[in-house]
């Protein structure tokens, strides 16, 4: 494989409950794998195996206890586990986006900011970002009538087109989707397909869990669970 | 934020406040950087507040290092400033937000005096400049212009606290020390507070430390967080991380006590 | 025959405040604290005043005592009289004769010259204690030269009144340094403090504190560059000697209402009236 833009290697990941006595969770046990850029690597595990617990080790939302997560940075391979939160603050701001399963909103930010905003954290002018963000609510079918509106009130397809809209409105080197077609009808699943795809052709390296298996045929270059061996 | 930015911000080691044999607080230590907002979570006792009043000077701490990098170049401890020095500091490159908006208010003058006093404080001699100033400031603020000249006695806790912010702001602080800033407010006047705070955050580059029980506020506003119980900070991070995969057992506890409507 | 010493206070007491007075004049405009003692008249009656003119009166002294610009107002009279008694020092209601002037409420419009001392009553001492009631803040803020808070007082005016309102004991700041509360003087009076040839001695009874202006050192009355200080002007003359650009009182003479405008200052106008001078009511 060229130069991967994402490498995890032998993670560990469990949660010790101390509010229920210290109970222990092991979720991941040595993951490994590798995503190159122009690759789309789909998790295809059933629910409850731990693909969503690795998005979040990757993005650096959970901790992991063990192992590496390396992620291609400035040109430089940086440990994701061991990065200081600013360090993984930036990498998320220029290099890393996530499509997490619930949208988190804030009440009183209308649906064209909420998009936008991933520009305008890279300094980008409002005017630019928010003509970006126009453009990505209408491909994904967003009616121009919530665009003033805050996603609170949004259906949960809706959410989930706000939250696809918000990581691909912005040109991220690595991408990382947690089913980003649920909840979507076909047309729209229809949209974020093609932008999966079109950000494939653009050399993005995607990891990503998908569990329509009609969708990942679509999107993904390579299929795997959490525990096969990396093909080399 | 870019990372050319090498150099923090404040850098705290080792704070450390007494009460006689109460510990208030132990060995806290942090650093800050441009444009970065750190939430000090914690409830009542833990010693956050005292984080705060140590770092501006309210209260005398008994040990430990605040190192400041200056607007001018230089780094100074501010515990071991002179003392005209530091209360020039603390009116012009910080600024402190109470949780009583009365304590950070002068509430028999104007609003417009209120906020142009910092001016005259440095010397603005100007009364045109002075007031266009004030104005200026009321409206980021979002309190309408026509209040210029109205006493803080006649505003909403809500305004008497945007106001308080914009009296700060006058001099275009780089770090804000903030004490639950929306504490004792309605829950729709927090909102909008927040809303406010968040984009003045973004769009004057402004580092803070937002001291608050309140998990919510610190998931709004803080890019990180400090975990405080009983005057020692327990654990720390990315606030996604330290609310989403709390580690210690308190963080844990704190965490999952709060109720979701 | 006098039990008292020579202007009543003892020699101790007099050596404690004068050191004081020069404390004050070596530091222009800085309160300087003093142990004021028990006088023989009330507080707010100008106690602080009385000390500092017995510290200071000798034997070769001519004394002027005057209230509101007048020499024959109560006040004056008492305190007059106080020191012929204690002291036996000749006293004058002439203000270009005197030696030693002790004023309530007004500085004399006859120009001072080089030798005189003129010592202001004073109530309040204190410019900031409106903003800041703390003594130990108003202490800080003036060694630490944090006046800002001042400005917050004109600029409240300006916007309530469109002006400066103060009118008395306007605020000034003292060889670029202090800031000094100038007695109740009004505001008309301000300027004269400003490189006066004569010594100002300050005196707060009730308050403990003495301060100084020595001679030609420069005063300058707060304002903002486009709210300048201005003085206030009168739209006729004095009616009895028909002086102008002299601060002038309002005196009710009858019981329809009818009032005349007459310096208040009255050894000015007598002696302009005594050289011929007469103003739109005659003598």
């Amino acid at each position: 494989m060229s130069d991967p833009a994402l490498e995890v290697s032998g993670l560990d990941k469990h949660f010790t409950l101390h509010v229920q006595g210290g109970a222990r969770l092991p979720v991941l046990t040595g993951a490994s794998l590798r995503v190159a850029p122009g690759e789309c690597v789909v998790l295809s595990d059933p629910s409850g195996a731990g693909k969503s617990t690795l998005l979040r080790v990757v993005y650096g939302n959970y901790l992991a206890q063990g192992g590496k997560v390396l992620v291609r940075h400035r040109g430089a391979m940086v440990d994701m586990a061991q990065a200081s939160p600013r360090l993984v603050l930036d990498v998320r701001r220029h290099t890393m986006g996530y499509v997490s399963q619930f949208l988190r909103v804030i009440p009183r930010v209308p649906a064209l900011d909420v998009v936008a905003q991933p520009l305008r954290d890279r300094g980008q002018a409002p005017f630019e970002a928010r003509a970006r963000a126009r453009a990505l609510l209408e491909r994904l079918l967003i009616p121009e009538r919530l665009w003033t509106l805050s996603p609170v009130t949004f259906s949960g397809g809706e959410q989930q087109r706000i939250n696809v809209a918000r990581v691909f409105v912005a040109d991220y080197p690595i991408l990382l989707l947690d089913e980003p077609t649920a909840s979507l009808d076909a047309a729209s699943r229809l949209v974020v397909v093609d932008l999966i795809r079109e950000a494939r052709r653009r050399g993005v390296a995607i990891l990503g869990t998908v569990h329509d298996a009609q969708v990942r045929g679509e999107v993904a270059t390579r299929v795997r669970t959490l525990a096969s061996a990396e093909a080399a | 934020m870019s990372l050319g930015d090498d150099r923090p911000l404040l850098s705290v080691r080792g704070l450390v406040k007494r009460y006689g044999p109460q510990v208030a607080c132990l060995d806290v230590g942090f650093d800050l950087w441009p444009g970065e907002v750190l939430g000090v979570v914690g409830e009542s006792g833990s010693g956050k507040t005292t984080v705060l009043d140590c770092l501006s000077g309210r209260v005398a701490a008994d040990g430990g290092r605040v190192e400041y990098a200056t607007a001018a170049g230089d780094v100074v401890d501010v515990r071991r400033l002179e003392e005209p020095r530091r209360r020039r500091l603390l009116r012009t490159e910080w600024g402190v937000v109470h949780q009583n908006p009365r304590d950070g208010l002068r509430m028999g003058v104007t609003a417009g005096a209120n906020v142009g006093e910092r001016l005259m404080a440095l010397g603005a001699r100007h009364y045109g400049g002075i007031r266009d100033a004030a104005l200026s400031w009321l409206t980021q603020v979002e309190i309408a212009a026509d209040r210029v000249d109205d006493l803080p006695e006649t505003f909403s806790g809500g305004m008497q606290q945007r106001l308080q912010i914009a009296r700060n702001l006058v001099t275009r602080p780089r770090l804000v020390l903030m004490d639950e800033p929306t504490g004792g407010l309605d829950v729709s006047v927090q909102a909008r507070l927040l809303d406010l705070l968040r984009g003045l955050v973004a769009d004057l580059g402004l580092s803070a430390i937002i001291v608050t029980h309140d998990l919510a506020v610190a998931r709004l506003l803080a890019h990180r967080l400090l975990v405080m119980r009983a005057g020692e900070v327990v654990e720390s991070g990315l606030t996604d991380q330290v609310l989403d995969d709390p580690q210690h057992p308190y963080s844990q506890l704190l965490v999952s006590s709060v109720l979701h409507p | 025959m006098s039990a008292y010493n020579f202007a009543y206070l003892d020699e101790h007491t007099k050596r404690m405040i004068r050191r004081a007075i020069l404390k004050a004049v070596a530091v222009p405009g800085y309160q300087v604290p003093f142990g004021s003692r028990e006088m023989p008249l009330s507080y707010g009656w100008g106690t602080g005043g009385v000390q500092v003119t017995a510290s200071v009166i000798g034997p070769g002294d001519v004394l002027k005592v005057i209230d509101q610009g007048a020499d024959d107002t109560t006040n004056a009279v008492s305190i007059r009289k106080f020191f012929e008694r204690t002291t036996g020092v000749p006293t004058t209601t002439r203000t270009d004769l005197a030696t030693l002037i002790q004023s309530r409420h007004r500085i004399p419009e006859t120009p001072l010259h080089a030798g005189q001392i003129l010592v202001l009553q004073v109530p309040i001492p204190e410019p900031l204690r409106w903003p800041e009631p703390r003594e130990a803040e108003t202490r800080k803020m003036h060694a630490l030269e944090e006046y800002g808070v001042m400005h917050v007082r004109l600029y409240e005016d300006i916007t309530r009144h469109g002006r400066v309102a103060q009118t008395y004991e306007y605020p000034v700041l003292v060889n670029g340094r202090y800031l000094m509360r100038p007695s109740p003087i009004p505001k008309f009076d301000n300027p004269k403090l400003d490189m006066s040839p004569a010594l100002l001695l300050f005196g707060a009874g009730r308050e403990k504190r003495i301060y100084a202006v020595p001679p030609h050192t420069r005063v300058r009355s707060l304002d903002f560059e486009d709210h300048p200080f201005e003085v206030e002007h009168w739209d006729r003359p004095c009616a009895l000697c028909g002086a102008r650009g002299v601060f002038l009182d309002e005196i009710i003479v009858d019981d329809k209402g009818g009032r005349m405008f007459a310096c208040s200052d009255t050894d000015y106008c007598a002696r302009r009236q005594a050289e011929g001078a007469i103003g739109p009511n005659g003598a």
